[in-house]
């Protein structure tokens, strides 16, 4: 047990090291969340703290994939993902360590994109501590379902085209744009299967932005999504396992 | 005692490995002896990296056992994989890593304790020639040196037993023998290799025994002297002349009692003639060439070599490098 929590941690640490944390990839990261804040502000300023629960949602589910699924193809590819198959840890400990890895940038660019945005838009924060374990837990369940795009593929732009096949129905149709409740009836039971909806649900009652800010609920929400997130996980584990037979 | 006695560095038992119809290891039995160096030898596709995998578990047999010291591949894959080393054909670290930060990575991955891991690197980049280039990011490196930082990574965590697959494919001379001689003091230290290789010559330095594998099926494990005097059935005699041997003077010598066979190379320049008994072949010869009045430039005793034993077993010399 203590082999894999150590081998995992130091995956995600030389993994954060080697891809994640880099200057194209942090302004990237930071760009992208801003970009949409400041086009949908500028658009309609009185209705736009509407769409910072969805935005921020948006903003993790963004970083904690793109990179997620490209990084494990990638070294599947050039066949370091071997060298890490050979330790004497778990596959399971090494998807972990992959997925934190990926989680932690998400996480990240969330917490500086709320770090700027919440004083200078003026955004209720009701939930603080249950906001930043919402980000947290969503950021993990991202990039698990990142992980699992890239063991289902084998080269980098399958990743990207998977991944952005899952993403894009799930910005439409969970929540971050246009309330799902509006939604017609059949599009909603679609909305239900995304884990980005209880996502931007987490943020919107932790914000009290569209929902009232209830714990209960938020705990409820989170529940869900850390579901979908182990699902993924142990999915991605079990693909990966059965390749080495 | 039996509960004493050292289990062997690798032991397998009928290790079947099919791939989609295919059968690319048909039940293959051999051990490996604590501290010996031993080659696996065979053309492309015998099955030599496949073996190599399931004993490092990248695959799972379809059939068969095999334990490394004394522990099973399909129970004990972790703790095997503490103690083994493994060295792939390709030289697989992180590029944009140094050299030093690879090896503190796989330290690490390895449970070498912390305070170790610096001067385990340092200790290991020193030895292979390569502190200079400890900064330098891996990429940036050239084969021979990637494949000695590959080498040191997988000695990090001292283990037992190293895998090699194709120690030195693509490196240039010089740095072939470097890689040889650092296969030497492995085993000098005690540690047990396990080398694949299609390079004859260098099984024939390396190995304490081989293993030869053609198609899935190993068929036969010796020593390579013992493999060398196998292989040829009777003793051959090369005779070098200072002009073309022609075919009245080839029957002559055909004819001579005693020889078993005449072939002519190098243009008719050079003919290799096999007999019983050299001893009593070779006056003979000499005295028939005196009559045709032929000069002869250099006459040689012919040793057989690991390509001539690899040649008869699997009854092709391709695909197969008789030294680098």
């Amino acid at each position: 047990m203590l082999d894999n929590i150590r081998g995992g941690y130091h995956i995600a640490l030389k993994d954060i090291v080697t891809y994640y944390f880099k200057a194209p990839n942090i302004s990237w990261g930071l760009l992208f969340p801003f970009a949409l804040i400041l086009a949908f502000y500028l658009r309609s300023p009185g209705e736009f703290l509407e769409l910072v629960p969805g935005l921020l949602a948006l903003t993790v589910l963004f970083g904690s994939t793109s990179m997620e699924a490209i990084v494990i193809t990638f070294e599947r590819r050039i066949g370091t993902m071997e060298r890490l198959f050979l330790a004497p840890i778990s596959v399971g400990a090494l998807v972990a360590g992959k997925i934190v890895a990926g989680a932690a940038f998400g996480f990240c660019t969330a917490l500086a994109v709320l770090v700027i945005a919440v004083p200078l838009l003026s955004i209720p924060v009701h939930h603080p501590v249950l906001l930043l374990l919402g980000l947290a837990i969503q950021s993990l369940t991202y990039a698990s379902m990142g992980a699992l795009v890239a063991v289902t593929v084998k080269e980098v732009f399958e990743a990207q085209t998977l991944a952005n096949f899952l993403r894009f129905p799930m910005v439409f149709l969970g929540g971050v744009f246009y309330p799902v409740a509006a939604m017609p009836e059949v599009l909603q039971y679609v909305a239900k299967v995304f884990p980005l909806t209880y996502g931007v649900n987490t943020v919107q009652a932790a914000l009290g932005i569209g929902l009232p800010p209830d714990a209960a609920y938020i705990w409820g929400q989170l529940a869900i999504v850390a579901a979908f997130g182990l699902g993924l996980y142990f999915i991605s584990t079990l693909v990966l396992s059965r390749q080495l037979r | 005692m039996a509960a004493d006695k050292a289990p062997k560095a690798i032991e397998v038992h009928g290790l079947k490995k099919r791939f989609n119809g295919f059968d690319a290891l048909k039940g293959l039995d051999f051990s490996v002896e604590l501290g010996e160096i031993f080659g696996f030898l065979g053309p492309n596709g015998a099955g030599k990296t496949t073996t190599i995998r399931i004993l490092t578990g990248l695959a799972r047999p379809s059939a068969g056992t095999a334990r490394i010291l004394g522990l099973d591949i399909g129970r004990d894959m972790r703790r095997i994989k503490k103690q083994i080393g493994v060295v792939p054909d390709v030289s697989n670290l992180y590029g944009e890593l140094s050299a030093a930060d690879n090896l503190r990575f796989m330290a690490a991955l390895y449970g070498v304790p912390r305070s170790e891991r610096t001067a385990r690197a340092g200790e290991l980049l020193e030895e292979f020639q390569l502190a200079n280039r400890a900064g330098s990011p891996f990429r940036t490196l050239s084969r021979g040196m990637k494949r000695r930082v590959t080498i040191a990574a997988a000695l990090i965590h001292r283990p037992r037993i190293l895998f090699l697959d194709e120690p030195t494919i693509g490196l240039d001379v010089n740095n072939a023998r470097a890689l040889r001689r650092a296969i030497i003091a492995l085993r000098e230290k005690g540690t047990t290799v396990f080398l694949t290789t299609h390079n004859l010559e260098e099984a024939n330095f390396l190995c304490d025994r081989v293993a030869i594998i053609q198609a899935g099926e190993i068929l036969t494990v010796q020593t390579p002297a013992a493999l060398r005097a196998a292989a040829v059935e009777r003793p051959i005699l090369e005779v070098t002349f200072d002009g073309a041997v022609s075919d009245r003077i080839t029957a002559a010598i055909q004819s001579l009692p005693g020889v078993c066979a005449v072939r002519l190379e190098a243009g008719g320049t050079v003919a290799r003639v096999e007999a019983d008994e050299l001893s009593a072949i070779l006056p003979r010869l000499v005295s028939l060439l005196d009559e045709t009045g032929l000069l002869i430039k250099e006459i040689n005793t012919l040793k057989p070599t690991l390509e001539d034993a690899f040649i008869r077993l699997t009854g092709s010399g391709e695909e197969v490098h008789p030294g680098a």
